[in-house]
């Protein structure tokens, strides 16, 4: 398994307030209302290939909402409306031209309870490539599906039985799968929604390697409630108050010498 | 006395009952150290209930018999022995009397005019002993229950287990309707078969009840056509109609409509199925079989009749719709939102995601709605009454004139009819197989129904 360098966070520190190096993601100002209601205020925020990028917070602090802005998956809210500069790659992707299809095929998700179709576990890896059109040849969906799997780690334990319905996976592996799932398309960005609040210990612990092994391949942001988690998985820490960004640093700091008064309170317990 | 009046009486004692009932568990809650177990109320009801049931159940009982006790005193009266003794003459004298004692002034038989007064008095005596051993069975009954009236006395339980049973009685109502349904149709279907073999009924091509040879009455009495017809018209024509439009709207309603739409269009889509059928009938014979004639005759089918498959099926269509959809639409509106999430965040468009995950998701449920459709349709009777023909042809063209087994029914049971020939009991034949076929298929989709609600739970 893989030993994560925690050594290498440290070159790239330079800016607390942003990410170092070129942001995949930026957020300039993002406002989102819920029809008249106001659920993010004025955050800025950038992500970068290099870091997982965690997202705490207490309950309804906002987090989920501006993960989901993400990637336009607030549009199937009819309330929703978003205003504000998101880019990815420099490109707005709440403009006009950007085919929210193609932006979904890049910036991939996986919810806070595992959602396999209905279907069995190799059409489950293989939908997205499939709407993509990403297999030309005949044997190529075999090998997406294959690499799918084996990069979600669960390959060693399903690749005798492909056609099996993949609800019938347990709630761990059905994650995974979902993992799997998202990445079949190659995106560049994955946003994971407190990927393992449903889950037991053991399962949660196989997630949060998985997302070690993930990193650098992918700029991975990650929604979650728990403290402990954000600290074991991520390098950068962005820490949500009432809809607003109160502090964003690097993890180790955020957790051992907080800026912020808020920030601080909610590590150590006193509200949340 | 007057039946009416006799209800009125006991009526007026269980209110009696209840007071008095009342009033000694009040009594008895002031006189003991201890609280009553029920309420005062609660021992009132308890013993107007037994001074009211029991003598109700004896006068729907008693009212029964009596016609046939009364009956039975006319027959011993000396004036009688020169009634016929057997058959539909005896019985037409016998109802005679009953309708002069009734107060009707006419009449064919002298014999029943004579008849009539012993009738009358009989069932006057047997009517007041009736009302003599109610009443007294409500004083009885609610006597019993007022000496069971103590402080510690569960009259509460007692009363709640009483309209637990009221209850279970109203729903068996329906239960033992269907059935006593069934057996009636059973019965007769038998006597059918006594003369008609099964197999000429079921595997017999040639439908014409109208020439029915005595000797070999199955030779015209087979129902295939008509099984064909109702098929046809049913199931293929209406479910072509109906499947992709209530399919169609369905996801439309669930998928794309604002709100402020899906509040406006899904009420109104509702309507029709509110729409009397016999209004869809009329639509059918008079718009739409016409139009259809002169487009078929215009394709080149100069025998084009306007009482077409064609025309009662589409309408049966669109009659069918408002189900499929709503059963659509709560099949779809039950597969969780996570599906449709997970796929709209795999960069899927709504319709790849509805053709993909939704539907292959919501499926059984939609199926079960399109056999219970399908089960609604060839039951339906008015409009084929009114659209389709009489003809038992066995055709896959539409343009041509097709018959359902209702429609059968109903013209085998309308006008001129002997229910001790084979040709009316056929209706009854062909009744029971459509019964067991509708009633299979809507086993089969609450089967499919139950089954897909375990999928997500």
């Amino acid at each position: 398994m893989t030993q994560v360098d925690f050594a290498d966070t440290a070159e790239t520190s330079a800016a607390p307030a942003v990410a170092p190096g070129v942001p995949k993601m930026a957020a300039q100002g993002v406002n989102v209302f819920y029809g008249e209601k106001q659920a993010i205020r004025d955050v800025s925020i950038d992500v970068n290939m290099e870091n997982v990028t965690a997202f705490i917070g207490p309950s309804g602090c906002g987090k989920s909402t501006f993960l989901r802005t993400l990637n336009r998956m607030n549009d199937t809210v009819a309330s929703a409306r978003v205003e504000g500069l998101i880019t990815l790659d420099g490109e707005n992707i709440y403009d006009k031209t950007m085919d929210v299809v193609q932006l979904r095929a890049r910036v991939g998700m996986v919810f806070q309870k595992p959602n396999p179709f209905p279907k069995s576990i190799y059409e489950n890896v293989a939908y997205g490539p499939r709407i993509h059109g990403l297999a030309r040849a005949k044997g190529d969906m075999d090998q997406i599906v294959e690499r799918s799997l084996k990069r979600a780690g669960l390959w060693e334990e399903v690749k005798d039985r492909l056609q099996d319905s993949g609800t019938a996976l347990s709630g761990g592996q059905q994650q995974r799968l979902c993992i799997a799932r998202a990445i079949a398309v190659d995106p560049e960005v994955i946003l994971m929604d407190e990927p393992c609040s449903a889950l037991d210990p053991i399962a949660t612990a196989k997630i949060e390697e998985l997302i070690h092994e993930l990193r650098g391949r992918y700029a991975i942001v990650i929604v979650t409630h728990n403290m402990q988690q954000a600290a074991r998985v991520s390098q950068r820490t962005a820490f949500f108050h009432l809809g607003t960004l109160i502090e964003y640093g690097e993890t180790d700091q955020i957790f051992t010498a907080p800026r912020q008064e808020r920030t601080k309170d909610y590590i150590t317990g006193r509200y949340g | 006395m007057n039946l009416y009046a006799l209800l009125f009486l006991v009526t007026g004692l269980g209110v009696i009952a209840w007071l008095t009932g009342r009033a000694r568990a009040a009594r008895y809650g002031a006189a003991s150290k201890h609280r009553l177990h029920s309420l005062p109320g609660q021992h009132g009801l308890y013993v107007a209930m037994w001074t009211v049931i029991p003598a109700l159940f004896f006068v729907i009982i008693w009212s029964i018999f009596t016609p046939n006790l009364a009956t039975e005193a006319v027959l011993r009266d000396p004036q009688a022995f020169a009634l016929p003794a057997f058959g539909y003459e005896r019985e037409a004298v016998l109802n005679e009397i009953r309708a002069r004692a009734a107060g009707s002034e006419y009449g064919f038989y002298p014999a029943a005019e004579q008849l009539a007064p012993v009738y009358l008095q009989a069932s006057r005596f047997y009517s007041w002993i009736g009302t003599g051993i109610a009443i007294l069975l409500a004083f009885a009954c609610g006597a019993f229950a007022y000496t069971r009236i103590r402080a510690d006395f569960r009259a509460r339980t007692r009363v709640e287990r009483t309209v637990m049973l009221a209850l279970l009685v109203a729903s068996l109502i329906a239960i033992l309707t269907t059935l006593g349904i069934f057996l009636s149709l059973l019965f007769e279907s038998l006597r059918f078969f006594a003369m008609v073999p099964i197999t000429d009924f079921l595997f017999g091509t040639t439908w014409s009840p109208q020439v029915i040879d005595p000797a070999d009455p199955g030779a015209t009495l087979g129902a295939v056509p008509l099984f064909w017809g109702t098929f046809f018209i049913g199931a293929v024509i209406a479910m072509l109609v109906a499947i992709p439009f209530g399919l169609m709207s369905a996801i439309y309603l669930t998928q794309y409509a604002k709100p402020v739409v899906r509040k406006w269009m899904k009420p109104m889509l509702e309507i029709l199925a509110g729409v009397p059928t016999v209004v869809y009938g009329y639509f059918a014979a008079l718009t739409v079989g016409p139009a259809i004639r002169d487009f078929a005759v215009s394709l080149g089918f100069t025998y084009a009749s306007s009482e077409s498959a064609l025309a009662a099926g589409l309408v049966m269509g669109v009659m069918i719709i408002p189900f499929v959809s709503s059963m659509a639409d709560d099949s779809i509106a039950a597969v969780p939102s996570a599906m449709r999430d997970g796929s709209l965040a795999m960069g899927a468009t709504s319709s790849e995601t509805i053709r993909k995950v939704l539907l292959p998701a919501a499926l059984p449920g939609v199926v079960a709605g399109v056999l219970l459709a399908v089960s609604r349709a060839i039951g339906e009777t008015m409009i084929v009454v009114m659209a389709a023909s009489g003809a038992a042809n066995i055709t896959a063209n539409p343009f041509e004139s097709a018959t359902t087994v209702t429609k059968q029914i109903v013209d085998l049971l309308t006008g001129e009819a002997e229910f001790d020939s084979p040709k009316t009991l056929a209706a009854f034949a062909l009744g029971l197989t459509l019964f067991l076929i509708t009633f299979l298929l809507n086993i089969v989709a609450l089967r499919v129904v139950k089954k897909y609600r375990e999928a997500y739970d």
